[in-house]
């Protein structure tokens, strides 16, 4: 692999693109209108501009990829998350090229980008699911029917969502029939597929998730867990390795169902198997992520491991390096993502940022696509930067982050920054013992 | 005569209201798109609709008017 295109912008094509430099591996990045002045573009070997500032018509167009990475030499492209990157077609379109695709297979991006195939072929496997439909829904009544069967509260879904995005929480039959079609229509804009699927609420549930990473030969490992049960609007804002609340038993055996997902769809590359785990740590498979993912660098920093690098390796046909035995976790790292958006109604704050200084502290890293002076567009993700804290316990980790936080100040856009401090205030979070409704608790208390 | 504007930069998803139609104070009149983010848009007052200044579809900018109501 000689020359890499990123079909991605801001933070996550500034870390790919440092790692392929340090690995001596040209990169091409490419960049809408609305990003043509990102720090990052200086980084890369070429920029190419892609198209207009919606997403639609620059970062998710195919066939301009596909004729940016022809017309610059690549041999490869990384997807990065989010856009293009759990997108089957994308995934053919890339091969069909004759350009190798840094993630998995198309067939397995397929099958789990289908939340409805994606619970029975767990189930077959044997990995726990959360109670709910085995087929889609189509009606109110058929909604009303699995609803019936497992148990209000329920949590209605689209079939071809993720990302905390066409799912709504219905606490009764009522509730539900008001949701369906406004859901449905959401999931036809959005996905393109009106497909909506039932599954019980698990009140009061973790969300905690486990990084796989698998090679062609069909070796699969996993890096431990990711604790990601900070959340607003079933988006997360905070994460964190180890799951800090979790028992050394249930570890054992969510790490070992994330590794029999995995292995049941002959899956290679990094990915991600999330779960919902309840008071009782039992727990249910929710959904595969066939991608890196964004919060990769806590697990990168209590492994030691650059998980691109190792993306890149596999994708290039080479066993992992490492197997199971030889990876240990050492310390804690917690993830802050720092949003432009208002604390407190978390709406978006697009705009300018005027100035923007971070105090320097040992074993903090910043990923970011935008520096002082830097739009921030109104056309993306609100993620403008993701602080990572690594230190040999949580109490240091989180006394770093409070220095770094205090020492922080940023103009020209709001963000939540005054959310992650008070956050490093509040007992649950500083305990450890939270879940997905913390951050709704938090705003209700105040 | 009173305006309702974009309260940040985004792209108009939907109008909820069409000329004539009568308003109150914190009734939603359109929905937009900024950031991945739905941002429900409200009357700041009681009025008429007069005019529509933007289609669905169309990006605004923080304080473009929207709305104009008498």
């Amino acid at each position: 692999m000689k020359r890499v295109l990123i079909a991605n912008r801001g933070e996550i094509a500034a870390r790919i693109i440092k790692t392929c430099r340090r690995l001596g591996i040209e990169t091409v990045a490419v960049y809408s209108d609305a990003d043509r002045d990102l720090p990052y573009l200086e980084q890369a070997t070429v920029a190419r501009r892609i198209g207009e500032p919606p997403a639609a018509k620059s970062y998710m167009k195919i066939d301009a990829l596909i004729e940016a990475a022809k017309a610059t030499g690549c041999d490869a492209v990384h997807p990065g998350y989010g856009f293009l990157s759990e997108n089957p077609a994308f995934v053919r379109a890339v091969e069909e090229a004759g350009l190798v695709f840094i993630g998995p297979d198309a067939e397995a991006v397929r099958l789990m980008g289908d939340k409805i195939a994606a619970r029975a072929h767990m189930k077959a496997a044997g990995v726990p699911v959360v109670p709910g439909s085995d087929h889609p829904v189509t009606t109110p009544d058929e909604a009303a029917a699995v609803a019936d069967r497992v148990g209000y509260p329920v949590m209605l879904k689209a079939a071809a969502g993720g990302g905390g995005i066409g799912m709504v929480r219905c606490a009764d039959r009522e509730a539900l029939e008001r949701a369906f079609v406004s859901t449905q229509t959401r999931a036809k804009t959005y996905f393109g597929n009106a497909a909506l699927f039932i599954e019980k609420a698990i009140e009061g549930g973790r969300h905690i998730e486990v990084q796989i990473f698998g090679d062609k030969s069909g070796r699969v490992i996993h890096l431990f867990e990711r604790e990601c049960s900070v959340q607003r609007r079933h988006q997360k804002v905070v994460e964190e390795a180890p799951a800090p609340s979790l028992s050394e038993a249930t570890r054992r055996a969510i790490t070992q169902a994330a590794v029999r997902a995995a292995r049941a769809v002959r899956y290679h590359n990094a990915g991600t198997v999330e779960f919902i785990v309840d008071a009782d740590e039992k727990f249910y498979f929710l959904e595969m992520n066939t991608r890196l993912q964004v919060e990769h660098p806590v697990t990168e920093a209590i492994t030691g491991l650059d998980l691109v690098e190792w993306q890149v390796a596999v994708a290039d046909g080479q066993p992992l390096s490492l197997g199971q035995d030889d990876i240990r976790p050492r310390g804690a790292a917690v993830e802050f993502r720092l949003y432009a958006e208002d604390p407190e109604t978390f709406y978006p704050s697009p705009g300018t940022i005027e100035a923007w200084a971070c105090p320097d502290i040992e074993g903090v890293r910043v990923d970011t696509g935008y520096a002082a002076g830097s739009p921030v567009p109104p056309f993306y993700d609100p993620m403008i930067a993701k602080v990572i804290v690594h230190a040999p316990d949580r109490a240091a980790v989180l006394q770093k982050a409070r220095r770094f936080f205090t020492g922080m100040t940023i103009r020209g856009i709001k963000t939540n920054q005054a959310l992650h401090l008070k956050l490093l205030s509040d007992p649950r979070f500083v305990a450890g013992q939270y879940d997905t409704s913390l951050l709704n608790r938090m705003a209700k208390e105040k | 005569m009173r305006h309702i504007e974009a309260p940040m930069a985004g792209t108009l998803l939907s109008v909820l209201v069409k000329k004539g139609d009568e308003v109150k104070a914190g009734d939603q009149v359109a929905v937009l798109e900024s950031m991945k983010m739905e941002i429900p848009i409200e009357s700041g007052a009681d009025g008429t609709v007069a005019e529509i200044k933007a289609a669905a579809g169309d990006f605004v900018n923080e304080g473009d008017p929207l709305i104009v109501l008498v």
